[in-house]
């Protein structure tokens, strides 16, 4: 596990979901901003399963490899789905709901290293 | 409100987000243990197998929120419900019959128990928006 990346990924992750509260909050619907930020994550996701299959393939610890593959790659599809989801509601809900979307990303993100440091 | 599609709008976009999380979070982990240690549990896996059917029906049933997937989405959180609080207080009664964990084991405690409150917030919604 590269540590510092997933750090990154578990703080901009709650920025965001924090973002999207704020937004619900205020009853306004999803910006760029949130957008981009999303996009970010979503590269550093890519990062991390690039990260997460070479160090699983290279070490000797007694890492469930389903589990953490299983987690590397469920983390992809979170935000693209909830982006979807969030956008067809024209109403502060939709910025709710992909608030949801944006706290699971440091849950999946603490998983993944419980798996890796079991 | 007389609306069926009322169901998928307001705060039912969030409640509809949260199933999608467990659907697939419960869809992966039945998926892995079956695939790599079904013979461990059997009983276990297939109730997280049972699990994550419902989650993924309750979800695709309350986004649809059309008059006949409301009855859907009620008939599968209901069991959802009862599937939750047995397993639940199953898992406490008997825990060497779950050596490894279900999404409803212990009334969900290893996901923050949301699983044990988000049936009833979902039958709370279907009655709010019938």
């Amino acid at each position: 596990m590269f540590a510092p990346l997933t750090w990154f990924l578990v703080a901009l992750s709650l920025a965001a979901a924090l973002f999207a509260v704020v937004l619900a909050a205020r009853d306004k619907r999803i910006n760029w901003t949130l957008l981009g930020m999303l996009g970010v994550i979503e590269v550093a996701l890519v990062a991390q399963l690039v990260v997460g299959i070479v160090q699983l393939s290279g070490t000797t610890r007694d890492v469930s490899g389903p589990f953490f593959i299983g987690y590397l790659i469920g983390s992809l599809i979170i935000l693209p789905v909830g982006a979807f989801w969030a956008l067809a509601e024209s109403s502060r809900w939709g910025a709710g709901a992909l608030a949801i979307a944006c706290v699971v990303i440091p849950i999946l993100e603490l998983r993944l290293y419980d798996v890796w440091t079991a | 409100m007389t609306d069926p599609a009322a169901t998928k709008h307001g705060p039912g976009r969030i409640l509809i987000a949260v199933y999608g999380v467990f659907a697939l979070a419960a869809t992966a982990r039945a998926g892995v243990q079956i695939a790599t240690k079904f013979t461990d549990a059997p009983i276990a896996y297939l109730l997280s197998a049972v699990a994550a059917i419902i989650y993924c029906a309750a979800t695709f049933a309350l986004a649809k929120a059309t008059k006949v997937s409301r009855k859907v989405a009620t008939t599968a959180i209901v069991i959802e419900l009862i599937g939750v609080l047995a397993i639940g207080a199953f898992s406490y009664a008997a825990p060497d019959d779950f050596p490894d964990a279900t999404v409803w084991s212990h009334f969900g405690q290893g996901y923050g128990f949301v699983p044990v409150v988000l049936p009833v917030l979902g039958l709370l919604w279907l009655r709010r928006t019938r």
